[in-house]
C-alpha cells in the first residue's frame, strides 16, 4: 500500500492540487477566487507534465561533453507554452473582474445574478 | 513545394497582420488591411482545396525538422474543407464588420478590434492545418482567448459576464484537453497526429488511454458546446457585438467539431470506440440536445438569443453523425458542419441588419420590420427554410444524409428525432417570420418612424451567404464530392 | 512610497542589476535556464518595481504607452518575420539552418533572434497589463496631493 502511494507520489499530488483547483472554481461564488481556482488547476497539470518527463538517473537536459542519459527536454518547453497561455487568461480574467466590478459594484456571483435577474 | 508553403501562409498572414493593425490609427486604415487579409487567406483556402481535392494529402514539416520529431502541417481534404468555410466567413464578415462595428463599438478601440479579429482568424485556421496535438492546443488557446476579449466589447455590461463564463469554461475545457494530451503523450511518447494513430492500437486496453480520451472528449465537448456543456453559449451569442456574434457563431464550434472528428477517427480509431460506450452516450446527449434546445428556442423573447438556442440543436445534429460512426454518419457531419455555417451566418448577417437599423435585438422591437425591409426578411425567409430542411436548400441535404445515416443503422428513434427537431424548427422560425410580417405596424406607423432598408455593405455578404445556402442545395458537388473524399481518409480501411 | 529612503536607494540600486540579469537570462537560454518569456518577466519587473516605489506617472515617463504597444507588436513581427525570411531564403518556415553558413551557427543565430522577439513582446505586454490595472484603481485625478500619487 504504502509503495503504491510513495512510488507514484508526483501522481497522487498531481491529482489534489487538480481537484482543489477545480472545486474551488465550481463551488466560490467571488470571480475573483474562481480565477485563482483555474491557476491551481492549471499548475497541477504542469506539475503533471514536468514530472512525467524526468528520467530515473539522467542529468539536466543541457549539453556537456560525457554525460550520455538526459532527462527528456520537451515537457519543459511544452509547459513553458502552457505557462504562457494561462498568464494571459489570468490576466484576461482580472481585466474583466475589474471591469464587472466598475459595472456592477461586485464581484459576488450571486449579487450579480440578482442584479441582472431584475431587470 | 511553393504549394505548402500556401498552405502555411494562411496561418502566418493574420498573424502578420494582427500587430501591424494594431498599430495602425483608428479610422478605415484597420479595417481595410483585415479585409485584404482575409481575402487573400481566402483565396489561398479555395486553392488549397482545389489541390486536395484528388485525394492528394500536403504535409508542411515547420523549420526542416521531420515528423514525428517536428511539428508537422498535415492537410488533407478535411482540413481544407474547415479551413476554406473560417476563410470564407471572415472574407464575408469582414465587409459586414465596417457599418456594423461603427455603430456598437466606440471608435478608440477599433485597432484592437480587428487585431483581435486576426488573432482569432489566425487561432481558427491554425486549428484547421494542424498535425500536431500540442500545436493544436496552442491555436486553440490563440482562438479562445481572442474570442472572450472580442465578446466582452458588446455594448451592455451583461456582455463582461458573458464572456467570464466562457472564460472559466473554456479554460476548463482546454486544461482537460491537455491533461488528455499529457496521458497520451506518457504513454507513446508523440505528439504528432498520424504517429499516434499507429502507436495507439497496441495499447487500447490500457486504462490510460481510455483516460485521456475521456478527458480529450470531455473537454472539447466544452468547447463545441454539447448538450449539458453548453451554457455559456446562449449568454456569448446573445451579447457579443454582432460582428462577432456571426463570425463565432458560424465558425467556433464547427472548428470544435472537425477535432472532435480528427480525435475519434484518426487518433483514436473507429474500432476503439466501438469497445466504450462513448457513441451511445453521444447518441444520447444529442438526441436530449435536439429536442430540449429547439423547444427551448421557441419561448426566447432576444432573436440572437433564440438562434444561439437554435446553434446548439444543430451541433447536437453534427455530433450525432459521430455518434452513429458510420461512413454515411461522418458524411452528414461534415456536410451539416458546412451547410450550418452557411445557413447560421446568413440568418445572424440578417438579424444583424435589423440591429443596425432598429438598435436592439429583442423580438419585440421588430414588429412590421419584413414590410419596411424587404431584401433583408427575404434572406431571414431562406436562411429560416434552409435551417428546418426544405428541399432546394443546404439544410436539405445535411438532413437528407442524417436520415441516411441513421436508416442504415436502423435507429428508428434516431430518425424520429430528427423529424420533430425540424418541426421545432419550423415553429421558431415562424416566429421570427410572423413578429417581422404579420404583426400589426401600428406602432410603427403611429410614430411615424420609416426604417430604411439596411445598407448596401450589410446587404451583399448577406445574400451570398443566401444564395450559397441555395446553391448549395441543387449542386452538391463540391460539399458532398469533396466530403466523400474527405471521408475516405478520415475512416481508413472502411468500403463504401 | 517615495518618502520612506530605504526603499528609494536600495531600489534605485537594484534595478539596474535586475536589468542585466535580465539581459543574462535573455541570452543564455541555450545554456542554462532562460529564455524569451523569463527574460521578458524580468524586464517588466525592474519597470514595475520602479512604478511601485515612485509612482506610475514617473514610470510612464520612462516608457510612454504608445512605445510600449509599438514594442509588442515588434516584438510578434520578430518573430514571425524570421519565420518568413527563412522561406524566402528556401527553406521551410522558421528553418534556422538556412539563416546562416552552416547548420548549427543558423540555429544559434535563429534562436537568438526568436528569443529576442519573445523577450521584447512579453516585457511590453506584462508592462500594458501593469499599468492598464494600475490606472483603473486611481482617484480621481485633479486630486493633486502627495499623499494620493502613491500607489494604495
Amino acid at each position: 500500500m504504502m509503495e503504491i502511494i510513495l512510488e507514484h507520489y508526483n501522481y497522487w499530488l498531481g491529482v489534489i492540487i487538480m481537484m482543489a483547483g477545480f472545486y474551488t472554481v465550481i463551488s466560490r461564488g467571488n470571480l475573483v477566487k474562481k480565477i485563482v481556482g483555474l491557476n491551481i488547476f492549471q499548475v497541477s497539470v504542469f506539475l503533471f507534465y514536468i514530472s512525467i518527463g524526468n528520467v530515473k538517473g539522467g542529468a539536466v537536459p543541457i549539453i556537456e561533453k560525457g554525460i550520455t542519459l538526459y532527462s527528456n527536454p520537451l515537457p519543459h518547453v511544452l509547459i513553458l507554452t502552457a505557462i504562457v497561455v494561462g498568464v494571459a487568461t489570468t490576466a484576461l480574467g482580472l481585466a474583466l473582474v475589474v471591469r464587472i466590478k466598475e459595472a456592477y459594484g461586485t464581484i459576488e456571483e450571486d449579487d450579480i445574478h440578482n442584479q441582472d435577474q431584475s431587470l | 513545394m511553393i504549394e505548402s508553403h500556401l498552405s502555411l501562409l494562411m496561418v502566418v498572414l493574420p498573424l502578420l497582420a494582427a500587430p501591424i493593425v494594431a498599430v495602425l490609427p483608428n479610422g478605415r486604415l484597420p479595417w481595410a488591411v483585415s479585409t485584404l487579409v482575409s481575402w487573400s487567406v481566402f483565396y489561398l483556402a479555395a486553392w488549397q482545396l482545389m489541390n486536395v481535392s484528388t485525394g492528394h494529402v500536403i504535409s508542411y514539416e515547420l523549420g526542416g525538422w521531420a515528423p514525428p520529431w517536428g511539428i508537422e502541417y498535415r492537410i488533407d481534404a478535411v482540413n481544407a474543407l474547415v479551413a476554406l468555410i473560417v476563410s470564407g466567413i471572415a472574407a464575408l464578415t469582414l465587409p459586414y464588420a465596417l457599418k456594423s462595428v461603427t455603430k456598437e463599438i466606440p471608435q478608440q478601440q477599433h485597432a484592437l478590434f480587428y487585431a483581435a479579429f486576426m488573432l482569432c482568424l489566425t487561432g481558427l485556421l491554425g486549428i484547421a492545418q494542424t498535425g500536431d496535438i500540442f500545436n493544436l492546443f496552442v491555436f486553440l488557446e490563440i482562438s479562445s482567448l481572442s474570442s472572450y476579449a472580442l465578446i466582452s466589447l458588446g455594448k451592455k455590461r451583461q456582455a463582461l459576464t458573458a464572456a467570464y463564463q466562457y472564460l472559466i469554461m473554456g479554460t476548463i475545457g482546454a486544461t482537460f484537453f491537455i491533461i488528455g494530451v499529457g496521458l497520451l503523450y506518457a504513454m507513446t511518447g508523440t505528439l504528432n497526429m498520424a504517429d499516434l494513430a499507429q502507436r495507439l492500437p497496441e495499447l487500447y486496453e490500457h486504462r490510460t488511454i481510455h483516460t485521456a480520451f475521456a478527458f480529450i472528449m470531455v473537454g472539447f465537448a466544452l468547447k463545441l458546446a454539447l448538450f449539458p456543456l453548453h451554457v455559456w453559449l446562449p449568454n456569448a451569442y446573445t451579447y457579443a457585438p454582432m460582428v462577432v456574434t456571426i463570425f463565432l457563431a458560424a465558425t467556433a464550434t464547427k472548428v470544435a467539431v472537425y477535432v472532435m472528428l480528427r480525435m475519434v477517427f484518426t487518433v483514436f480509431s473507429v474500432s476503439f470506440i466501438e469497445n466504450t460506450p462513448v457513441d451511445e452516450l453521444f447518441l444520447l446527449l444529442c438526441v436530449m440536445g435536439i429536442l430540449g434546445m429547439s423547444f427551448y428556442a421557441i419561448y426566447q423573447k432576444d432573436s440572437k438569443r433564440l438562434l444561439a438556442y437554435s446553434s446548439v440543436a444543430q451541433i447536437g445534429y453534427m455530433v450525432l453523425g459521430i455518434g452513429l460512426g458510420s461512413v454515411l454518419g461522418v458524411t452528414a457531419t461534415l456536410v451539416h458542419l458546412f451547410n450550418h455555417a452557411l445557413m447560421k451566418g446568413a440568418l445572424f448577417m440578417a438579424i444583424g441588419a435589423l440591429v443596425y437599423r432598429v438598435g436592439s435585438s429583442r423580438l419585440e422591437h421588430f414588429s412590421g420590420l419584413g414590410k419596411q425591409m424587404p431584401w433583408t426578411f427575404a434572406a431571414i425567409v431562406i436562411g429560416g427554410l434552409s435551417l428546418i430542411g426544405v428541399p432546394g436548400t443546404a439544410g436539405f441535404i445535411s438532413k437528407w444524409y442524417l436520415v441516411l445515416a441513421a436508416i442504415e443503422k436502423q435507429n428508428w428513434l434516431i430518425v424520429a428525432v430528427i423529424l420533430i427537431g425540424s418541426l421545432l424548427a419550423v415553429a421558431y422560425v415562424w416566429k421570427i417570420i410572423e413578429v417581422l410580417y404579420f404583426k400589426a405596424t401600428d406602432e410603427l406607423e403611429q410614430k411615424n418612424i420609416t426604417v430604411k432598408e439596411a445598407p448596401l455593405m450589410l446587404l451583399i455578404p448577406m445574400w451570398v451567404l443566401v444564395l450559397a445556402n441555395v446553391y448549395f442545395g441543387f449542386n452538391t458537388e463540391l460539399t458532398v464530392g469533396t466530403v466523400e473524399q474527405a471521408v475516405k481518409l478520415l475512416i481508413p480501411g472502411v468500403n463504401e | 512610497m517615495k518618502h520612506n529612503l530605504i526603499l528609494r536607494v536600495v531600489s534605485k540600486f537594484l534595478i539596474p542589476l535586475i536589468f542585466l540579469f535580465a539581459l543574462y537570462v535573455q541570452f543564455h537560454g541555450d545554456f542554462g535556464p532562460g529564455g524569451g518569456f523569463q527574460a521578458g518577466v524580468i524586464f517588466s519587473a525592474t519597470i514595475i518595481l520602479y512604478a511601485l516605489v515612485f509612482g506610475v506617472d514617473n514610470a510612464k515617463k520612462v516608457i510612454p504607452a504608445y512605445v510600449l504597444r509599438l514594442l509588442a507588436s515588434l516584438g510578434v513581427l520578430i518573430y514571425a518575420g524570421t519565420g518568413v525570411v527563412t522561406m524566402l531564403l528556401g527553406g521551410n518556415f522558421l528553418e534556422y539552418g538556412v539563416l546562416a553558413s552552416s547548420q548549427v551557427a543558423g540555429q544559434h543565430l535563429g534562436i537568438l533572434v526568436i528569443e529576442l522577439g519573445v523577450g521584447i513582446t512579453v516585457m511590453s505586454v506584462m508592462l500594458i497589463i501593469f499599468f492598464a490595472f494600475a490606472e483603473r484603481g486611481r482617484p480621481a485625478l485633479n486630486v493633486e496631493s502627495e499623499s494620493e500619487s502613491e500607489l494604495e
